[in-house]
């Protein structure tokens, strides 16, 4: 449940800022991104001929059968929802039940470009409305834990995925067109709502080098991947702690070597070229340790 | 007359038993207050905040649900703002009269699975017991704490004519609805604070709370601090809601047939900490589905093994398997007599005049008045395959007669009672609907009986059927002590 809201939290962000930043005459480029975030693009392609807005959107907002909409990343969080509504608040349940049923009753028209933004911003609020009710409102249990790993992993997971479809524009270095298309790295700390928190850390200047790092390593901005690790690993040691559950044991093990791939800026030391390789390397890992989790405690 | 001033000047129970107004339009004293707050708001106001509560039931999801093949469809059971009003007195004569049900409902399934006494007195013929469907060859000789089989008791009860109440049905097995008795209550208190302000009406939250006492108390011998689990079919159930209610207001796990196992003769529940033993089930699945080792085989609803921890002692479950043998229609005719038999004493409550297709009589007796008698299949519930005569066409009447004829002991026949009328807010007027009363008796060692009760309501107008799969619907029930 955890990991669809942030999902879907991510998304509306994703495709607000898409809207609201990148836009040129060159439209059809402008949402080809969001789909290569989600390796999508041949999908999509195959059933239409050409990325136009409208289209795009839709398939990420209200297309039930894209399994990466807005809309089934909410129908598969009340599905949990409603199989653990026992263990739930009554306030957590109630707020996600009348958000469901409010983005359900959302139409094309609701979607155009005009009222775009404004169902975006109501998506992410109601999405941070039901974090913040969930940890007002829940007892300090497993379910709490597990809600919270969920989460951490996805926002790891999302950032990860979003410097790889930039990482292309550091590659091969130096080239002097991607230098100066501040734009693409302005709309990328927005979309993880980091421009402000970036320029906090860096007052002057924004290097694509600086961008990548800030999302990779920093310790202060909740959806860096480092951050959402440490908070991995914060909420596998209380489930240790206080579940008594020993099996934690060998998953924290598991956990270190991730935590190290992202302790050190990954634009220093000759790992500039092969940043690819190097964010490939890490989204199977964050994928191993979900797995761990999952056959762990799950199966 | 000023007992019908505003909203109700209108009113009109047309020469039936009302609620609020009693036989002949004389308004009961208990509802004098409620009359008069009620009669003081104006339509409008009243529908906006009907409308406003039935919106409530969907966001907090009090709801069952309906699959169809592509979609999911949540319902609400429908709800009517106006309160049916019971007084201190006649709620005195459904508690003790629900409690002495219960009483000897639990001596008589104790009897019938030991010495079967009561079958050799004869005074219930042995093949109504003993070629029941539900009777459980595998209950019989076993003990069960305080001799409790019926720990959950949902009692239908109708008013007739003159106001007098009658038990239509007796519900033994797993009797639901509890749940909209408590979030009605929710509802209205929420909806109608300046309706219900400074009102004696007898609380119902603590229902989960007293529930859960009574069912530590049938927990095996030894157990100290009796682990409960609520064991559900799951989340494709359409009273699934209800089961995540009742295990949210107990404080206990809701768990299904996958989430148990049976080690050594003892139940265990799977968690991420390891197995933890489980003392009392309160199932909410049917007898058949419980077992598939020795009831249903190819039940993947129930735990295997589970009916030998049970006749081991090992874990008690409610309500007790077998109990199906005691609510049947069937059975029910002869109530007053288990309950002269057991006790010794006249039943509080009565039954409405049953005629037993089975017995040679009460078969021509209803063939005879069929244009005038309900018809019941014994075996159905929910109110399906009813024939209500007065209201029926020659066609049905007909089918009636052969279906009667060809196998009479699957049918009781009952007069048609004109059930008692409730103010009910249809559209913006305020118009008499029939209804009828189900209280909830719990019992662990002793009965405790929920005051009110879950008050059906039939929203068709002059229809006679409550249940929710033929257009009913449900009130908040207030006990005025």
């Amino acid at each position: 449940m955890g990991r669809y809201m942030e999902r879907a939290e991510n998304l509306a962000r994703i495709i607000d800022v898409n809207e609201s930043f990148a836009r040129d005459s060159r439209e059809e480029e402008n949402w080809l991104p969001i789909l290569r975030l989600h390796a999508e693009e041949e999908a999509f392609l195959a059933e239409r001929k050409t990325a136009t807005a409208g289209e795009v959107v839709h398939f990420y907002t209200l297309d039930r059968t894209s399994p990466n909409a807005i809309r089934s990343c909410l129908d598969r969080s009340r599905d949990n929802a409603r199989s653990m509504r026992h263990l739930l608040s009554t306030e957590v349940w109630r707020q996600l039940n009348v958000f469901h049923e409010w983005f359900c009753s959302l139409t094309r028209r609701d979607i155009r470009l005009g009222n775009l933004s404004a169902i975006c911003l109501r998506v992410k609020e109601g999405c941070q409305l039901h974090t913040g009710i969930f940890d007002g409102t829940m007892i300090r249990d497993q379910v709490w834990y597990f809600y919270g790993l969920g989460k951490a992993l996805e926002r790891a997971n999302q950032t990860s995925r979003l410097i790889d479809i930039k990482s292309h524009l550091l590659d091969p270095p130096g080239d002097s067109e991607a230098a100066v298309d501040v734009a693409q790295w302005n709309a990328l700390l927005r979309s993880a709502a980091g421009y402000h928190a970036f320029r906090r850390i860096h007052p002057s200047g924004m290097t694509p080098r600086q961008v990548v790092d800030f999302f990779l390593t920093d310790r202060s901005f909740p959806r860096s991947i480092a951050f959402s690790l440490h908070e991995v690993d914060t909420l596998l040691w209380g489930l240790q702690r206080n579940g008594g559950l020993g099996r934690v044991r060998d998953i924290r093990q598991a956990i270190n070597p991730v935590l190290e791939q992202v302790s050190l800026p990954a634009t220093r030391g000759g790992i500039e070229h092969r940043l690819n390789a190097h964010i490939d390397r890490l989204q199977i890992s964050l994928d191993d340790l979900a797995e761990r989790i999952a056959t762990t405690f799950f199966r | 007359m000023s007992t019908r001033r505003g909203l109700l000047r209108g009113y009109k129970s047309d020469g039936h038993f009302c609620e609020w107004f009693g036989r002949r339009g004389h308004a009961q004293p208990h509802t004098e207050l409620v009359r008069e707050r009620l009669g003081r708001l104006n339509p409008e106001e009243l529908q906006q905040r009907a409308r406003d509560s039935e919106r409530e039931l969907y966001n907090l999801g009090i709801t069952f649900t309906v699959y169809s093949q592509s979609n999911v469809i949540d319902r609400i059971l429908p709800f009517d703002v106006i309160p049916r009003l019971l007084s201190a007195a006649d709620w005195a004569t459904i508690e003790s009269g629900a409690r002495q049900r219960v009483r000897a409902i639990n001596l008589f399934l104790h009897d019938i699975y030991h010495d079967g006494k009561i079958l050799k007195d004869g005074v219930m013929p042995r093949e109504l017991v003993m070629g029941n469907a539900n009777y459980q060859t595998a209950m019989e000789g076993f003990d069960l704490p305080h001799g409790t089989y019926v720990h959950i008791c949902g009692t239908d009860l109708i008013r007739d004519e003159k106001g007098k109440f009658l038990v239509l049905e007796d519900n033994g097995r797993t009797p639901s609805g509890v749940s909209y008795v408590v979030e009605n209550r929710h509802l209205m208190l929420r909806a109608f604070p300046d309706l219900v302000e400074g009102l004696p009406i007898a609380p119902v939250s603590d229902y989960g709370w007293r529930l859960h006492n009574a069912l530590a108390e049938v927990a095996p011998s030894g157990a100290s601090d009796p682990h409960i689990v609520l064991l559900s079919p799951g989340v494709f159930n359409s009273a699934y809601f209800e089961h995540v209610f009742l295990a949210r207001e107990m404080g206990v796990p809701l768990v299904e047939g996958r989430d148990l196992f049976v080690e050594n003769d003892r139940v265990f529940m799977r968690t991420t900490r390891g197995p933890v033993r489980v003392d009392v089930i309160y199932r909410r699945i049917d007898d058949a589905f419980l077992d598939p080792e020795t009831l249903n085989p190819k039940s993947l609803l129930g735990v295997p093994g589970l009916m030998r921890a049970y006749r081991r002692g090992y874990v008690t479950l409610a309500n007790a398997v077998g109990t199906g043998v005691a609510d049947d229609k069937a059975a029910y005719a002869y109530m007053p007599r288990i309950i002269r038999y057991y006790l010794d004493e006249d039943p509080i409550l009565d039954n409405v005049e049953t005629h037993v297709c089975r017995e040679a009589e009460g078969l021509a007796y209803t063939l005879d008045h069929l244009e005038d008698l309900v018809v019941k299949p014994v075996g159905e519930s929910g109110g399906y395959g009813i024939t209500v005569g007065p209201l029926a066409s020659k066609k049905q009447i007909a089918q009636c007669r052969a279906a009667l004829k060809k196998d009479p002991s699957n049918y009781i026949s009952q007069p048609m009672i004109n059930l008692s009328v409730c103010p009910t807010l249809i559209g913006n007027a305020i118009e008499a609907r029939r209804v009828d009363l189900r209280p909830f008796a719990v019992t662990g060692r002793d009965t405790w009986v929920l005051p009110g009760g879950l008050t059906r309501v039939a929203l068709p107008k002059g229809s006679i059927v409550v249940n929710s799969s033929q257009g009913g619907g449900s009130k908040d029930t207030w006990v005025l002590q």
